[in-house]
């Protein structure tokens, strides 16, 4: 990936975060602690201000740059949660990986999120997302049937109690809601493929 | 300040219950344990800052090591990330303590300021919750 694919991969994430920012805020009102979208934004904003200079680098190194600065600027939980996420893939991603590299990389990325966060799929986090996504790019299922492992993934939080992070507080009462984690991550995943898509 | 005693940070969601926190240690243990507190995320509002984390255990650093006392979920995260990110010969001797923020700091320092071992701090400040209903 040449510098100007990475700043489209960063921009893109960023630009999506920020526009879906009311969106997660209101999703985290619900059930959590309503800063999800405004500590996402501030995070992405940061991100965006340093894309040039994230650039700079290979993508290992631009992910990893990208990951400090969510641990930085976010705040919440989800700095940490999805700092360590980029940090992770940085770690275990070669600087032009192909379609098993990016799998293997992520499976390795979502058990550093599970060490982090103390948490496993089904207790209605980002993990709900991540882990069927990565089951779908290991299986090979194209861009178009991922995002929509990414949309149906979110959608199947609602149902969930939570049982880790704010949430839990609520127990039953968190039941029917979507989890903003799951959304923030469903966003990142439909972003990530949609730069890819157009790097020319 | 002398750093021969274990240091205390005080990490809340909130400046002001984190600054109260450490006004009570303060007053009820006396100045004789390195103490530092944060509270709030990089924008100011309720939350909690890596960045400010790790200022704080700078602050409150003594070769003997830093207890860290929490309040909710995401400055637990962030505490631990915060001490991931230390130089790798400090990293070792952090300790987050489970216990409740405002009594854990207090009985955190008031074993510090005996001269105990970090194991020993945390240790007493996790005795609050060992046996307690703990919701």
């Amino acid at each position: 990936m040449d510098a100007k694919d990475i700043r489209l991969l960063i921009d893109t994430l960023a630009d999506r975060i920020i526009a879906a920012s009311d969106e997660l805020t209101a999703l985290d009102q619900a059930i959590g602690d309503g800063d999800h979208g405004i500590n996402m934004k501030r995070g992405f904003e940061a991100a965006k201000a340093e894309a040039q200079a994230m650039a700079a680098g290979d993508l290992p190194a631009a992910l990893h740059k990208l990951g400090m600065t969510l641990v930085m600027k976010i705040g919440g939980a989800s700095g940490p949660l999805y700092g360590t996420l980029f940090m992770a893939l940085a770690k275990a991603m070669p600087p032009d990986p192909d379609r098993a590299q990016l799998a293997s990389a992520l499976a390795g990325a979502i058990a550093a999120v599970k060490a982090r966060g103390k948490s496993e799929v089904g207790q209605k986090t980002m993990l709900d997302v991540l882990d069927p996504v990565h089951r779908a790019l290991a299986a090979g299922v194209d861009a178009e049937g991922i995002r929509s492992a990414a949309r149906e993934a979110a959608k199947a939080t609602i149902p969930l109690k939570a049982t880790r992070g704010r949430a839990s507080f609520l127990g039953e009462r968190s039941i029917g809601h979507m989890d903003p984690g799951a959304r923030s991550s469903e966003i990142m995943v439909g972003a990530v493929l949609d730069a890819l898509e157009q790097r020319s | 300040m002398t750093s021969s005693n274990v240091g205390i940070v005080i990490v809340s969601h909130s400046k002001d219950v984190a600054r109260g926190a450490a006004e009570m240690v303060r007053q009820m243990v006396g100045p004789e344990v390195p103490l530092a507190h944060c509270g709030g995320d990089p924008g100011g509002r309720l939350g909690t800052s890596v960045e400010s984390i790790m200022a704080a255990i700078a602050e409150a650093w003594s070769e003997k090591g830093v207890a860290v006392l929490v309040d909710l979920g995401g400055a637990e995260t962030n505490s631990e990330m915060a001490i991931e990110m230390l130089p790798a010969d400090r990293r070792d001797r952090v300790v987050i303590c489970n216990a409740p923020i405002v009594e854990g700091a207090v009985m955190a320092a008031t074993e510090s300021s005996a001269g105990s071992s970090l194991a020993a701090v945390r240790s007493t400040a996790e005795e609050l919750y060992a046996g307690a209903v703990v919701p």
